[in-house]
């Protein structure tokens, strides 16, 4: 039930991420040459994805560097929404992208390609971005574009076949603000067109709009407008403190036309121990309301013409605590290698819903679930 | 009123044009040293920044303009 929703939402993050790839570099430097082989866990509210991620970045020391990314989470889907809609399930979506920069004098240009799939969802993303570093290289100005098609199938009817057409397009600012203080200012316009909901998801309407007593059905499927545009922006700072340590400090506020706006807030601290150790400990708030489309309970079938019961689309607020453990393995090289690190990070996510509740139980209960998530990651470089 | 409006605004544009000319850096390349620091990114792993943001945005209703970009001295 919950893989389409989930791939739906994965489909934006493909789009955003493979921007993101597009506009690693910055203006005058060529990303490092590494490779990163890493396992990823994530389990909280019947749900649990593993996978790894394998990524190589190689450059020419000049102009050219490219990198790939091979990425898999394989799914056990026991989630609020399966457990009270359908049956668990399990399922697997690969993702292979690539990504190609080039340098010339300051300016960086970088084109990427992602390719996600699964057995209901299949997409493309393709990402173009241009950085600029100014002013002695203390400021970095970077637009992209990225443009996503997706086909959507359901597991249950093999006729069934939407599609779905995104765009995204970017600007981001970097700027030395002092010898200690990094800004990075980010600005993200996303459209998308087509089929955005679940084909398995329904909404929960009353038996009996005059007597709540009465219960409630799942008969009725969900209805999305095909139709989305939202703006987020971003600042992010970087404090290099008096001793060897950072703090950083990020806001994010995002805004859409299916009126959904969200603030995001985060602090992360890093502090090295020795020359071999680096920890990191960070902690994220967020906070988003309704679309108004949303509802836990609609009172009607037809109670009008777009209805949604989607969690994610309902107002709630998660809190994340992560700490994160990097050990540098070859500290002065060898061989072919300049340095390896060996890392671990680990994060707990709780969630709170206003206004969703579990149908199996009290309806003016709102639902709530924590989880685990887990990165094992080697690191070298070369 | 007009014609100190435009005064106003070439004394500005000059300014800013002479301004585009002596641009100094405010940080000295001698002084990027805690800029060129690693632990001075704004993403030091990308397999770990990736994975991460995947994990809110499907789980989230906000996307986009996530965390920064870039980082370090752009000194190489």
């Amino acid at each position: 039930m919950e893989a389409a929703v989930a791939v739906t939402s994965s489909r934006a993050a493909l789009l955003v991420l493979a921007i993101l790839a597009a506009g690693t570099a910055g203006g005058g430097v060529l990303p490092e040459d590494r490779a990163d082989a890493m396992y990823h866990s994530y389990d909280g509210g019947g749900v649990e994805v593993t996978g790894p991620s394998y990524l190589v970045r190689k450059g020419d020391d000049k102009n050219f560097s490219a990198s790939v990314n091979y990425y898999v989470d394989s799914i056990s889907s026991a989630s609020i929404d399966v457990v009270t809609q359908g049956s668990p399930y399990n399922e697997e979506r690969t993702q292979w992208s690539g990504s190609i920069d080039y340098l010339h004098a300051d300016t960086t240009i970088s084109a990427s390609y992602a390719n996600s799939d699964e057995s209901d969802y299949k997409s493309d993303t393709y990402s173009l971005s241009i950085s600029q570093s100014m002013f002695g290289d203390l400021t970095t100005l970077t637009i992209g574009y990225s443009r996503g098609r997706d086909n959507i199938y359901s597991n249950f009817d093999p006729s069934f076949r939407q599609d779905a057409d995104h765009h995204n397009y970017h600007v981001s600012l970097t700027q030395v603000l002092t010898k200690d203080l990094l800004l990075s200012i980010n600005y993200d316009a996303i459209t998308d067109d087509g089929y955005l909901q679940s084909p398995y998801r329904n909404v929960l309407v009353l038996n009996d709009p005059n007597d709540p007593s009465a219960g409630t059905n799942f008969n009725t499927p969900e209805t999305y407008p095909d139709t989305r545009t939202s703006n987020a922006v971003s600042a992010n700072f970087l404090y290099y403190l008096p001793y060897r340590a950072t703090v950083g400090a990020s806001y994010r506020y995002y805004d859409d036309d299916w009126d959904i706006s969200a603030h995001t807030a985060s602090l992360q601290y890093t502090h090295p121990f020795g020359e071999r150790w680096i920890a990191d400990l960070g902690f994220r708030y967020y906070r988003q309301n309704e679309a108004d489309f949303y509802a836990n309970v609609f009172q009607r079938p037809d109670q009008q013409n777009f209805m949604a019961r989607d969690k994610e689309l309902s107002k709630f607020t998660d809190y994340t605590l992560g700490f994160g453990l990097s050990y540098e393995v070859l500290h002065k090289g060898w061989g072919y290698l300049d340095r390896a690190t060996l890392n671990l990070r680990y994060s707990h996510i709780w969630f709170d819903y206003d206004n969703f509740s579990d149908a199996r139980r009290s309806l003016d209960n709102g639902y709530s679930f924590d989880a685990d998530i887990l990165q094992l990651f080697a690191s070298v470089w070369y | 009123m007009t014609v100190n409006r435009t005064i106003t605004a070439i004394a500005l544009g000059a300014l800013l044009v002479s301004g585009c000319k002596t641009v100094e850096p405010w940080v000295k390349p001698y002084e990027r040293a805690h800029l060129a620091d690693p632990i001075m990114s704004f993403s030091r792993d990308p397999v770990s920044d990736a994975h991460t943001s995947h994990v809110y945005q499907v789980r989230e209703g906000a996307r986009g303009a996530e965390g920064g970009h870039g980082g370090g001295c752009g000194c190489n």
